[in-house]
């Protein structure tokens, strides 16, 4: 079974539609990035994925549970680290994480546990009594995916995640992301090429709502007669306006 | 419960918020302390402590109102609450996870400014008690207010509009420092349209144990409760589906 298959998934802002009849899959374990410039619908079609908005048509099925008309069920299979950092300021490191533990129902023992072992795979003991406003920008992001993993997601949606980080910090998450691959399905949405490239499976590249094509990196760059992948990206994206 | 979560980092936000404590507790306490020094050097009865308690601790609950619309708001605008609701908290969840937690703080909050009066002169009858349950109505009245204000503005907003226009609509229209008839016309006429008044009145019956006293002002403050938790219990729930 396909970990996200979209069928004709259409979302419309009153006279504006934002994604057109968008048809994407994704497999079990792959690593997905979504690519495109701004308002090429991927934080609309996140959005939809994960039920914070409805689709105007289509739908979409989550380990073939329809976003429609099984919301719980795929609420309880997916995570979200969005792309501001979303973390609660005056709670520490470690609340931070049990409320994530919390609100998805673990009892308490078992919510030490999972607190317990994330702190350990982030690197988050040391700084787990500091208060979350407190810490850096890419501390917090890393206590941001670290609290979307509490709930042992089968489906990850990581929007931007490595968004105004310095270079240490994002290879550091880029590591971390790593780590997650084949474990779960990741849906990430960036910017940064050389981010897609380095971690993706599979590149879907968006523009203007419409869905232009979607392959490995090297598929891509093969079909854009390049071997840089950010000349690949720009090649399509500008090939498709004509 | 997974609503008792989501309650208890409301809690934890508000309380670990030195502003919060400040003019949560130590405004009214200040309040108490300086008006009760001033009755103590004037020769007319203008502060005596039985009759400004109650106004001081309905005035205090009117912080709340700032305190839970600036949770919501701040937690609107950031991508907090979005990643909540991608979590499985229903609507319900939401709603009893800002409503709740903020009930208890009122209470504590009574319960500071009586024991705070007591020390200053107020005697020590079983009334208190029954006067820090009278609180229970207004507290959610005030709290329902800051989910409402929470659900419309912004935190910058809310910060004039709770933080300003709401606590000096407490202090002027509630009959806290002055008389109400005093002025008269419609100045008594708007101020009794209101609740902030019946709430002060029905807390000066209770604390004096006259429980007729209490009525009609308890309907007022009770309908008006009822009626703004209806009102933002709607508007959270359309901000909730349009975000």
């Amino acid at each position: 079974m396909d970990a996200i298959k979209t069928v004709e998934l259409t979302k419309k802002y009153k006279d504006v539609t934002a994604v057109y009849g968008l048809n994407l899959t994704v497999r079990q374990g792959e690593l997905l990035s979504l690519l495109g410039v701004n308002g090429a619908g991927k934080t609309t079609t996140i959005k939809m994925l994960t039920g914070l908005t409805r689709p105007a048509s289509g739908d979409a099925f989550l380990n073939g549970k329809s976003i429609l008309t099984d919301s719980a069920a795929v609420k309880a299979m997916i995570a979200v680290s969005p792309q501001e950092t979303a973390v609660a300021p005056n709670l520490t490191v470690r609340e931070n994480l049990e409320l994530m533990a919390g609100v998805h129902g673990f009892r308490k023992s078992e919510a030490g546990n999972k607190v317990t072992e994330l702190s350990d795979r982030f690197g988050l003991g040391e700084i787990a009594g500091k208060k979350a406003g407190k810490l850096s920008g890419g501390w917090q992001r890393r206590l941001s995916i670290a609290m979307a993993l509490v709930s042992c997601p089968q489906i990850l949606f990581l929007d931007e995640p490595t968004l105004g980080l310095d270079v240490l910090a994002r290879s550091d998450l880029w590591d971390m992301i790593r780590a997650l691959k084949g474990k779960m399905t990741v849906i990430l949405t960036t910017h940064y090429m050389e981010e897609a490239e380095a971690l993706s499976d599979r590149v879907a590249i968006m523009k203007s709502g419409r869905l232009l094509l979607t392959g490995t990196p090297a598929e891509i760059k093969a079909q854009a007669g390049t071997d840089k992948f950010d000349e690949a990206f720009v090649r399509i994206v500008k090939e498709a306006a004509q | 419960m997974k609503v008792f979560a989501f309650s208890k980092r409301n809690d934890l936000e508000i309380l670990r918020d030195p502003l919060n404590l400040f003019f949560g507790v130590g405004f009214p306490i200040v309040l108490l302390l300086l008006l009760t020094v001033i009755q103590r050097n004037v020769p007319v009865a203008l502060f005596e402590i039985e009759h400004l308690a109650p106004g001081i601790v309905v005035f205090g609950l009117s912080f709340m109102t700032l305190f839970s619309a600036t949770l919501i708001a701040k937690d609107r605008g950031s991508s907090f609450l979005q990643r909540l609701y991608t979590t499985p908290l229903t609507a319900g969840d939401f709603i009893l996870g800002y409503l709740l937690p903020i009930l208890p703080i009122c209470i504590a909050q009574s319960v500071i400014c009586f024991a705070m009066a007591v020390l200053l002169g107020l005697p020590v009858t079983i009334h208190i008690l029954t006067s820090v349950l009278f609180t229970i109505p207004v507290s959610l009245l005030f709290v329902s207010l800051g989910l409402l204000c929470g659900s419309i503005f912004t935190d910058k907003q809310v910060g004039g509009i709770c933080g300003a226009l709401l606590t000096n609509l407490t202090a002027w229209l509630s009959g806290i420092w002055f008389d109400l008839r005093l002025v008269g016309g419609a100045f008594q006429k708007i101020a009794n349209l209101l609740p902030f008044v019946h709430a002060v009145e029905m807390e000066r019956a209770a604390l004096r144990g006259d429980y007729a006293g209490v009525f009609p002002h308890i309907w007022w403050v009770m309908g008006y409760a009822a009626a703004v938790t209806a009102i933002a219990v709607f508007v959270f729930l359309r901000q909730m589906k349009r975000q």
